[in-house]
């Protein structure tokens, strides 16, 4: 599974905050509670998931609802867009098209 | 107590100001948004989970705080449906996917107002991760106490490029520089702006001495912009006024070319539109109160035309105000000249913005490569699109994403569709307003199948 992409650009501008566990691609990552799943992924990995047609790692690009790059799945198979679903306690989140 | 139905899309300034305004006047309007508050984006409420440090809203905090307030005080009054997305609207039904549920709701009068989003115009290297609108730059710093990268660049044309810059480099984010493809105003331009613009502008010129005195770098003239990086921002590269090649690393790139208008749901509606020069861009037709063709539809802010947060809360007011007078309930007319007065002096404004200061590079799109991507939800590129108009002998909009799938993603051609227009007018040497414009379709936002098929009445 592909978890080894770019590196992040996304940080934080405070610590110390209530945390929240989630699992992407089988991996725990920790976020803030009140983060969205964007800026959780973004912050852990600096990506969101892989292009549907083509080789490439998408971002998200407008984080406000309206570009709709940002959508992955929770495990079950519900679809989710990213920018603007607040993390929850262990969410287990699949951001690979395959499957 | 008046029983109309009355419904209002978008929870935004406008949007907000028009709900508190019908509710003040005894009737309970529903108050629907995508966010779980209100505010719309530009003020976005921070999940009260990251704490409020860094005073989000600038020189709008009494503002926002105005809005917010009374919007709380009036909760019991307002139905207010966050976490809702409205996914179609036919005659006297709104359809809604409310946390994961659909829902319908009936309607006798429909405010729209649906706000904006940035303009994108595309460069090489835009779909990589970390090159984000800057709207989304500051959605992040506002919304999330986060920031898009260490090294950030600015680019783009209008007054938000010089706002996120500054609240980037006030909230210690590192600025890497700030590049305007405008041209450096002219002396004329600028004194009428100011003329205009009053505080507006003041606020503008505050910005860009901020950023001088922190020695920021600000570029105008910036042509050729392209973005460097295996898999992530590295680079930006570009082209300053005299023609030199510049460069600067970087780990991230905001990009915005303005606002645009999102009239979907306007569309959906079958409201009439007309081709807006100034802001190059197709608009539902509302008379001066805010009233569409249809009579039971007024439109309200940013989503009606770009006129910014000011503009909006008063458009919303007027709105609702026409809509009470339509239901003879009595509106003041001394506020309403008030508003209009307002109103006149913003559009004076945002003419000298949109025209003079602020024009959009239509040029910049209309140069780039065939290898551009320009539709980032299909991988359309401006060669295909241009193969669509010389090959196929598309000279409209619809045509030319029939035969190339350009703005036929899940994004409906909110992010393409302004560069592909001016790719399409440049390849058939035409008119912009000859070109078209999308058609919205439901669902005019993704939804869930299994969630429409349990479409409950409400």
């Amino acid at each position: 599974m592909a978890v080894s992409g770019p590196t992040a650009g996304v940080k934080r501008l405070d610590g110390a905050r209530q945390t929240v566990a989630l699992t992407v691609d089988g991996e725990v990552i920790a976020a803030f509670r009140g983060e969205t799943v964007l800026t959780a992924l973004l912050t852990a990995r600096g990506w969101i998931r892989t292009f549907e047609f083509g080789a490439e790692y998408r971002g998200g690009f407008c984080l406000i609802g309206a570009c709709q790059d940002c959508w992955v799945r929770l495990k079950d198979g519900t679809p989710m867009r990213a920018c603007t679903t607040l993390v929850a306690d262990a969410m287990d989140i699949v951001t690979d098209e395959q499957h | 107590m008046n029983s109309t139905r009355i419904v209002v899309i978008g929870a935004g300034p406008a949007g907000t100001r028009a709900a508190l305004t019908l509710a003040r006047a005894g009737l309970r309007p529903t108050l629907i948004d995508e966010a779980p508050s209100n505010g719309g984006q530009i003020y976005r409420r921070r999940p009260q989970a990251l704490g409020d440090r860094g005073n989000p809203y600038g020189f709008e905090t009494r503002k926002a705080a105005r809005l917010h307030r009374d919007f709380d005080a009036a909760r019991d009054a307002i139905d207010f449906r966050g976490d809702a997305t409205v996914w179609d609207v036919k005659p006297g039904i709104v359809h809604a996917i409310e946390q994961n549920r659909a829902i319908t709701m009936g309607w006798d009068r429909l405010i729209i107002a649906t706000g904006a989003m940035d303009r994108t115009i595309p460069f090489p290297g835009w779909t990589l991760p970390g090159v984000i609108t800057l709207g989304g730059a500051q959605t992040l710093l506002k919304a999330q106490r986060s920031i898009a990268g260490s090294r950030v660049v600015l680019f783009g044309s209008g007054p938000l490029l010089y706002l996120v810059a500054y609240q980037y480099a006030r909230a210690a984010a590192g600025v890497a520089a700030v590049l305007d493809t405008s041209p450096r105003a002219r002396l004329s331009d600028a004194a009428t702006a100011a003329i205009a613009g009053g505080t507006a502008f003041l606020k503008g010129l505050y910005y860009v001495s901020a950023l001088a005195a922190r020695g920021i770098r600000i570029w105008t003239g910036v042509t050729g912009f392209a973005v460097d990086g295996d898999g992530t921002v590295k680079r930006a590269t570009w082209t300053d006024a005299q023609g030199v090649a510049r460069s600067l690393p970087c780990d991230a790139v905001a990009a915005g070319f303005n606002l645009v208008s999102q009239t979907q749901i306007a569309d959906l509606c079958e409201l009439q539109f007309a081709f807006n020069a100034l802001q190059r861009q197709w608009l539902p037709v509302v008379d001066d109160a805010g009233r569409s063709a249809n009579p039971a539809i007024y439109l309200a802010g940013d989503g009606a035309a770009i006129g910014g947060a000011d503009v909006a809360e008063l458009t919303g007011e007027r709105a609702a105000l026409a809509l009470l007078a339509d239901l003879q309930q009595g509106a003041s007319q001394r506020r309403i000249e008030r508003i209009n007065r307002k109103l006149r002096r913003s559009a004076r404004f945002r003419k000298a913005l949109d025209g003079r200061l602020f024009p959009f590079p239509e040029a910049l799109a209309r140069a780039l490569d065939d290898d551009v991507m320009i539709c980032r939800c299909e991988g359309i590129t401006a060669g295909e699109i241009r193969n669509s108009v010389e090959t196929l002998g598309a000279d409209e909009l619809n045509r030319a994403k029939a035969f190339s799938r350009v703005g036929m993603g899940r994004c409906q051609g909110r992010v393409c569709a302004a560069a592909a227009t001016e790719l399409i007018a440049d390849a058939a040497r035409c008119p912009i307003e000859r070109v078209g414009r999308l058609r919205g379709q439901a669902p005019v936002k993704p939804v869930p199948l299994a969630l429409i098929a349990g479409d409950a009445e409400r």
